[in-house]
């Protein structure tokens, strides 16, 4: 009998999938957030997320929606693992989002030949493949504000002021301590070929994924190589060891940066007091100085319509969640002013994000002035390679170090270009841009 | 009632010692053919064929190949995901290098590639067993991981260091890249899956597997009656990273559609371990409970919540999905060690003489 019972059970439950209701999106713009938080990253994706959707929940709750038409924000957990991130592609495509955000390398690179055929864009924001920052090749994919060659070349161009200029680069050596994935050794190339043009020495220390706890061997290594400066790529976990490591070994804390999924606050909170001056590479502000952060504060968590803890408000992580959803939003708008209509889809937020034009009035229209640099898309240039801010950790929360930085574009344009020439011949049949080009608004 | 065999006479030896000797298995086989080669595409959409039939197919074929190893020669191994992605970047390279050749030859000439891999690193087998051996294996699994992730000609230089599937076409219909649709790839993971698992199925009833499970039940007895233990051992490894490696190909080829070298790590080794173990050692219809009651019941259970309108945050239903899988499989292995075929195999004993079962 009890035997029956669990066979029936398990014939139940196997049997649910085949009653899967693609629902429709009703009245309104529906935006999948594909988040992670649960699995080994979730630390660093709540905040993400929870920035993200108090962003969309403020437009609704405030200005009713965009443009009138509310946004229904759904979350899908990947746990940033990517078979259950394609899992949630699959399960949502059917609901017409109009723009997909992976939020994992890993998921992004899953995305990016089914965005063109799915009509469906990938904002990536700052992650993902580099070489799709080119809109020639890859007009369905977005990744602004800027590419981790730009993060890096940032950082050279911090490391040349600090030094008095880049002849003083000759001689240096120059650490890379990097996750061992594909999204750890991105900025290799990058930074080899600025090696070679500023006569400076690259020094790379490779972490293995699973050794991401355990780097004592490693920083041994630095000490012995005594690399004058050390800029990090690093992710989840990695990011507190190395510092704690870094201290360990008295690595001067200013001669080490971070890029910037290496700058939140609990990369740096279990280092301790030593961890100050450490500073990683930013693109969004931080703090809750800004009004429409207030504004979330108001409307959102006050009311409890949310997840996020009072008091993580305004952390980095947070802000950039919250930077993303403004992307999105822009995004949109921008669709409808380009369509007229209102309920707009993939294809219209498609031309939305590549007329994306967001001013330094706008950012203060938007009420958060100067939170990120301007920026500005075009049909050729996914990316705009916009300016980076060094973020410094006083001891108990991060603050703004540097005015905007630009990226050395005319040594990331080049190796973009021949990237997303490689990967096109690689990948025997990519389509060719077919998409009209809609004048800037 | 339906299900019995009252009547089923057989007159030669080749009717009795048939796979399915009941004309309602027979039967039943055909069903399941039909509803996966004729009813699945006319009613399957995206989801279904893409999130849940094709990963499903996919893992079932690795469950299969780990099950002829460890399942019928009792040889643990922890490199299956290793194994996986040997074929993968084998096929990988394999297409690259002859692009004009048809993709579905390739996937599973890359199995020979696996095949050859699992050999060398079989080799310790010889000496050691149990635990021992999957210590070895495991070493194959960083080994060749750490191999996918060094050496860039394996990825074609690519500068994300992922694999990229091409576009490469089939009679003119895609079969692989963005363009492929699930239905073509779908009917081709099933066609190479049944291929298999029937030849797996004439293997293990045949004198290779009676070598094998006779290595597993006693090495030594197996020895002495005259089965060579080094070709036998050996052997198991080529055929099982054999079907590895052509289920890694299609995961890459006809799944995901690119891939970073973290897919083939350590867990997806542990997956495919547990789906042999859950299914049932030493069974072939066990992987597939095995692949099935793994990989499609958390997204069944994650589908509950927003089917239903349990108005619950999917990452509370992630957790909760974690722990409801983790005590269904406690609570099978508990009701039945020798995994979920022997459950089926019960349940089929039981229907034979219901409804008077004495």
């Amino acid at each position: 009998m009890r035997l029956k019972l669990l066979v029936l059970g398990l014939a139940l439950v196997t049997a649910v999938p085949a009653a899967v209701t693609a629902a429709q999106a009703a009245d309104g713009i529906y935006i999948p957030l594909m988040s992670y938080r649960t699995g080994p990253y979730s630390g660093a994706g709540i905040a993400i997320f929870n920035g993200m959707h108090d962003y969309l929940n403020l437009l609704n709750a405030r200005d009713g929606g965009i443009g009138g038409v509310r946004l229904i924000v759904e979350e899908c957990e990947t746990g940033y693992d990517t078979k259950k991130g394609v899992e949630c592609y699959d399960a949502t495509k059917g609901k017409n989002p109009v723009v997909s955000t992976p939020y994992s390398t890993g998921i992004t690179l899953q995305l990016i030949p089914k965005a063109s055929v799915d009509k469906i864009p990938v904002l990536s924001m700052a992650y993902g493949l580099s070489a799709s920052a080119d809109g020639n090749d890859f007009p369905w994919v977005f990744n602004p504000p800027a590419t981790y060659w730009d993060g890096a070349s940032a950082f050279v161009r911090h490391v040349a002021d600090v030094e008095g200029g880049f002849d003083k680069l000759k001689g240096k050596t120059i650490g890379l301590v990097h996750l061992d994935a594909p999204y750890g050794k991105e900025p290799i190339p990058l930074l080899e070929a600025l090696a070679k043009d500023y006569g400076f020495t690259l020094k790379l220390y490779p972490i293995p994924g699973a050794q991401m706890q355990n780097q004592t061997s490693l920083w041994l290594d630095i000490r012995r190589d005594r690399p004058d400066w050390i800029f990090m790529q690093g992710w989840g976990a990695m990011n507190p060891t190395a510092l704690k490591e870094a201290i360990k070994v008295n690595f001067p804390m200013d001669h080490f940066i971070g890029n910037w999924w290496a700058g939140g606050e609990d990369d740096v909170r279990p280092a301790g007091p030593e961890a100050k001056g450490y500073s990683a590479l930013g693109f969004s502000g931080v703090g809750r100085d800004y009004p429409a952060i207030q504004d979330i504060l108001k409307y959102v968590v006050d009311k409890g319509n949310t997840q996020t803890p009072k008091e993580k408000v305004g952390e980095v992580l947070y802000n950039r969640g919250v930077m993303n959803a403004v992307l999105i939003a822009e995004a949109i708008r921008g669709a409808q002013h380009l369509t007229g209509k209102k309920q707009v889809t993939g294809e219209d937020v498609r031309r939305g994000l590549e007329t994306l034009n967001i001013t330094e009035a706008r950012w203060k229209e938007l009420g958060l002035p100067a939170f990120a640099a301007p920026i500005h898309l075009s049909c050729a240039d996914h990316n705009g390679h916009n300016g980076i801010y060094l973020a410094r950790w006083d001891g108990t929360k991060w603050t703004k170090a540097s005015g905007w930085i630009e990226p050395i574009k005319d040594k990331v344009l080049p190796l973009i270009d021949s990237a997303a020439n490689s990967y096109v011949s690689a990948n025997a049949g990519w389509p060719k841009r077919s998409e009209a080009c809609d004048k800037s608004s | 009632m339906l299900y019995r065999e009252v009547g089923q006479y057989k007159s030669n030896y080749a009717a009795d010692m048939a796979v399915f000797p009941i004309l309602q298995d027979r039967i039943g086989i055909a069903v399941i053919l039909v509803i996966a080669y004729v009813v699945f595409p006319l009613i399957g959409n995206d989801f279904l064929l893409n999130t849940i039939l094709i990963p499903f197919l996919i893992f079932s074929l690795a469950a299969i190949g780990l099950n002829l190893l460890t399942g019928y020669t009792g040889l643990l191994s922890l490199g299956t995901g290793a194994f996986m992605g040997v074929g993968a970047y084998a096929c990988l390279k394999l297409t690259t290098i002859f692009p004009h050749v048809n993709i579905l030859i390739w996937i599973l000439a890359s199995g020979f590639f696996s095949s050859a891999i699992g050999v060398l690193f079989g080799l310790p087998s010889l000496r050691i067993k149990g635990f021992y051996l999957a210590v070895a294996t495991l070493a194959a699994q960083f080994f060749l991981e750490w191999c996918f992730i060094r050496i860039p000609w394996l990825y074609n230089y690519s500068v994300s260091g992922a694999i990229e599937v091409p576009l490469r076409t089939f009679m003119g219909i895609p079969m692989t890249g963005p363009t492929a649709t699930s239905l073509t790839r779908y009917l081709a993971v099933l066609t190479i899956v049944v291929a298999m698992t029937w030849v797996a199925s004439n293997i293990v009833h045949g004198r290779i597997g009676r070598m094998w499970m006779s290595v597993r039940d006693m090495d030594l007895a197996a020895e002495l009656i005259g089965i060579r233990l080094f070709r036998t051992k050996l052997l198991a490894f080529a055929v099982s990273s054999f079907y590895c490696g052509v289920a890694g190909a299609m995961m890459v080829f006809l799944w995901y559609g690119g891939a970073e070298a973290e897919v083939f790590a350590i867990d997806q080794s542990f997956l495919i371990l547990f789906m042999v173990i859950i299914g049932g050692l030493g069974t072939l219809i066990g992987s597939f409970f095995g692949s099935a009651l793994i990989y499609i019941l958390p997204i069944a259970l994650r589908l509950i919540p927003a089917n239903f309108g349990i108005p619950i945050r999917p990452a509370a239903a992630e957790q909760l999905t974690f722990v409801i899988v983790g005590a269904l499989i406690i609570v099978f292995l508990v009701v039945e060690p020798n995994g979920l075929a022997r459950l089926w195999q019960i349940g089929k004993q039981k229907l034979r003489v219901w409804p008077f079962p004495y």
